[in-house]
């Protein structure tokens, strides 16, 4: 994922949607897209572009999982927390990626590599419990594998 | 040419079938011949994943399951060189009119597939999803042209007909629901498809979307055609990425077709259609909350009358059915409606598709006819429970349903059925729990995901799920949590409430999501009241789930004092030298589980 925030490309994005209330949640993600969070400064960007009051635009932001607020880790982490992960175990898992990366949900280690969130459920609930790392799929898990899995992308962000 | 078809839905990535495609490229390479593969979506037996299909020689379509990157090589040789058929694990072949090879087993024979009916299903895992010409091969678009050459009125009539009920949950007729909308008199209508499948353990939706997105959108058009509405819009989930490219993709192919943006077959009807990604919100499966969500503001429901059908979308008559249902258009229009309401019960008509997940040896999506047993999908196409263990319930419905012992295993499920246990269709999640599951446990997990999950708008809802989830973590905690003799009182008169706040949030809620919360928690109180019994009065967990209950101790005669333990234990309530036999300190232990985890000679054991 880039972290490019220049201002003027994400105008751009801003204004390539019609100017309609209707778009605010598509703009909301396309800004998400491009710099992994919604800014501060974006809300106001949206506002005003949309021609409505700050306030709506991060009651939308807030109201919907989907959207952060701070910037995310370099990796990011999701662990599925539905019925079936549930059931196999996947609370067990999150302790884990928790005491191993030493945050909560919704945080981001110090060195800024990984951020941790949890998501309703994924829909891989066949191969349960699931995570993904930056958006690919892991299943069948258990607490070695994932802290393997942890220690192996470490790894390679060191090395390079 | 050779003609391989490999599982690529979500299911089958999360497994590998990226590196089985790697691997069958480069067995090409090395052998010199040109080999197609067709990615499919999938074919719903998630457990055998990643699975491959060989055509042979003779046309035959062999399927592999469970295939490994460094198996492929093996098998492909087998069964397109020595014509050895049997080096992988064989799911079966399938039946395509030529002659079938001998000794290998047909696939609807496997125990899995047999007792399954695939209607919707039929071309997922089959087909290449974004292919028009193999759906069209499959039958598809034949519904559709049904319908144009009969009036929008007889379609409806077909689908009140055919006896087809929603199937997001509610169970609505889909074709009153269109009638209502049919006979509203509106420059503009609309048509949304509910692709927002929040319901933790259903994945039926993002199967059927990534397998075979054409049938979804040939019902989309009949819709649109039916009730006058020109515009389409499909509100799928973000977490499904691969739905939405496959969405995406075969939209793009339709507008080239001329079948969207343009005047169908000189008919004179005109579709459009559009995607909206969901941002995350369990309660925009509500169809007032979509409509909102969709308009760009909060996901709220709002107090129905006025219907959707009256005034939904920018005001206008909308109707908003789920991803199966309309798929289930689509065949009903191909088939006929005859076929549909043969299958089935009396009042649920037809097939549904679950989701079958938890403590269950076969995982994966199965479409049965209405009316076949719990037990039977669990036993025979399940495969009974993973491990040897014994089955305790199965959770169907979602946040919204419940959880049925085995007693009610025999049920035949239909919508009636299943509200008379106290459960509900739903979307059709089916999540198998074992001895190991406990009831407490998974209705506080409900209830959690519910107070995340809860919009806010009315009380009952907002609070009401709150200080149920609050009671239900009161029983799971320990009592050494409990600052004083007070607050253990206060809990005791918490659950002494229990039931009484469960009925009202039902009674008083807003919508759907409030009113159906105390679902599970109901149902768990009416079948395991035993296991809240021992979480209460014995401070105990029966299933050993509920790890604040746990006692945990060393035993010092395995114990080696590697002293890693201590190290990871967040409170130092393990003490011992190193070399030496641990002991943890009650008082300070936290029950976190850290240590049991931690331990590599399984010293630590939980009582």
């Amino acid at each position: 994922m880039s972290h490019i925030s220049e201002d003027v490309t994400q105008e751009e994005i801003i204004k390539s949607y019609p100017q309609s209330r209707e778009y605010l949640i598509s703009i909301l993600q396309a800004v998400q897209d491009q710099t992994g969070y919604v800014s501060k400064e974006s809300i106001y960007k949206i506002a005003d572009y949309l021609e409505l009051p700050d306030s709506k635009i991060y009651g939308v932001a807030t109201f919907y999982n989907q959207f952060r607020l701070n910037p995310p880790g370099k990796h990011q982490v999701q662990v599925c927390r539905g019925t079936a992960c549930h059931v196999k175990g996947s609370s067990g898992i999150l302790d884990s990626i928790k005491r191993e990366l030493e945050i909560d949900v919704g945080g981001t280690t110090k060195d800024g590599l990984f951020s941790l969130d949890t998501v309703a459920c994924l829909g891989a609930c066949s191969i349960a419990p699931v995570i993904t790392l930056n958006g690919k799929f892991y299943g069948r898990l258990d607490n070695k594998k994932v802290q393997s899995l942890l220690k192996r992308v470490r790894k390679e962000g060191d090395s390079k | 040419m050779n003609r391989i078809y490999i599982g690529m839905g979500t299911c089958g990535l999360a497994t590998g079938s990226d590196l089985v495609k790697d691997a069958v490229e480069q067995w090409s390479r090395e052998r010199g011949v040109s080999t197609l593969i067709t990615p499919t979506g999938c074919v719903g037996f998630c457990q055998m994943e990643p699975i491959m299909d060989v055509v042979t020689q003779e046309g035959i379509r062999i399927s592999y399951g469970a295939v490994q990157p460094e198996d492929v090589k093996n098998i492909l040789e087998g069964a397109l060189i020595d014509r050895e058929f049997c080096r992988g694990e064989v799911i079966g072949q399938y039946r395509n009119g030529k002659k079938p090879l001998t000794g290998i087993p047909f696939i609807e024979d496997h125990p899995f597939f047999k007792k399954q009916v695939k209607f919707v299903l039929k071309n997922c895992g089959i087909i290449n999803p974004t292919s028009l010409s193999e759906y069209r091969e499959r039958g598809g678009f034949r519904g559709l042209e049904r319908a144009l050459t009969s009036s929008p009125q007889d379609v409806v009539a077909e689908i009140l007909e055919s006896g087809l009920r929603g199937r997001g949950g509610g169970g609505f007729p889909t074709g009153r629901k269109w009638q209502l909308a049919q006979n509203r008199e509106a420059s503009d209508k609309f048509i949304v498809c509910n692709a927002d499948e929040g319901d933790p353990g259903a994945f039926m939706d993002r199967a059927l979307l990534e397998g075979d997105p054409f049938s979804l959108i040939e019902g989309m058009i009949i819709a649109g055609y039916a009730i006058g509405a020109t515009q389409g819009i499909i509100y799928c989930r973000a977490e499904y990425p691969l739905a939405i490219e496959r969405l995406e993709t075969a939209i793009e192919l339709l507008k080239k077709e001329r079948m969207l943006d343009h005047d169908l077959n000189g008919s004179g009807f005109r579709f459009s259609l559009r995607i909206k990604k969901g941002a995350g919100a369990f309660v925009c499966g509500e169809e007032t909350a979509l409509i909102a969500s969709i308009e760009g503001r909060r996901g709220m429901p709002r107090p129905r009358p006025p219907y959707p059908s009256d005034s939904g979308l920018f005001g206008n008559p909308t109707v908003v059915n789920n991803v199966e249902t309309l798929a289930n258009v689509t065949g009903i229009m191909r088939e006929g409606s005859e076929f549909f309401s043969s299958l089935g019960t009396q009042n649920s008509k037809g097939t549904k598709v679950f989701a079958l997940t938890g403590k269950i040896r076969n995982t994966g999506l199965v479409e049965v006819p209405m009316g076949i047993t719990l037990k039977e999908i669990i036993q025979d196409i399940g495969g009974g429970i993973a491990g040897g263990k014994n089955f305790k319930a199965v959770q169907i419905g979602g946040p919204s349903g419940g959880c049925i012992p085995e007693k009610y295993i025999d049920t035949e499920i239909d919508y009636e059925s299943l509200k008379g246990i106290g459960a509900i269709m739903g979307s059709g999640g089916l999540v198998v729990m074992d001895e190991e599951t406990c009831m407490v446990d998974i209705a506080r997990f409900f209830l959690s995901f519910i107070t995340k999950e809860s919009c806010g708008k009315c009380i009952p809802c907002r609070e009401g799920t709150q200080r149920l989830f609050e009671i239900l973590d009161y029983i799971v905690s320990p009592y050494s949590k409990m600052k004083n003799e007070e607050e253990n009182l206060q809990r005791f008169n918490m659950v002494m409430n229990l039931e009484n706040l469960a009925e009202v949030i039902k009674s008083t809620s807003l919508c759907g999501l409030g009113q159906t919360a105390p679902n599970p928690v109901l149902s768990t109180l009416r079948f395991f009241k035993d296991e809240y019994e021992a979480h209460i009065y014995e401070r105990k967990c029966p299933a050993k789930a509920c790890r604040g209950l746990l006692i945990y101790d060393i035993d010092t005669d395995i114990c080696t004092g590697c002293t890693l333990c201590s190290k990871k234990c967040p409170t130092g309530a393990i003490v011992g030298g190193k070399g030496k036999a641990h002991y943890i300190i009650e008082d300070r232990c936290v029950h976190c589980g850290t240590c049991f985890d931690a331990c590599r000679f399984k010293a630590i054991v939980a009582s």
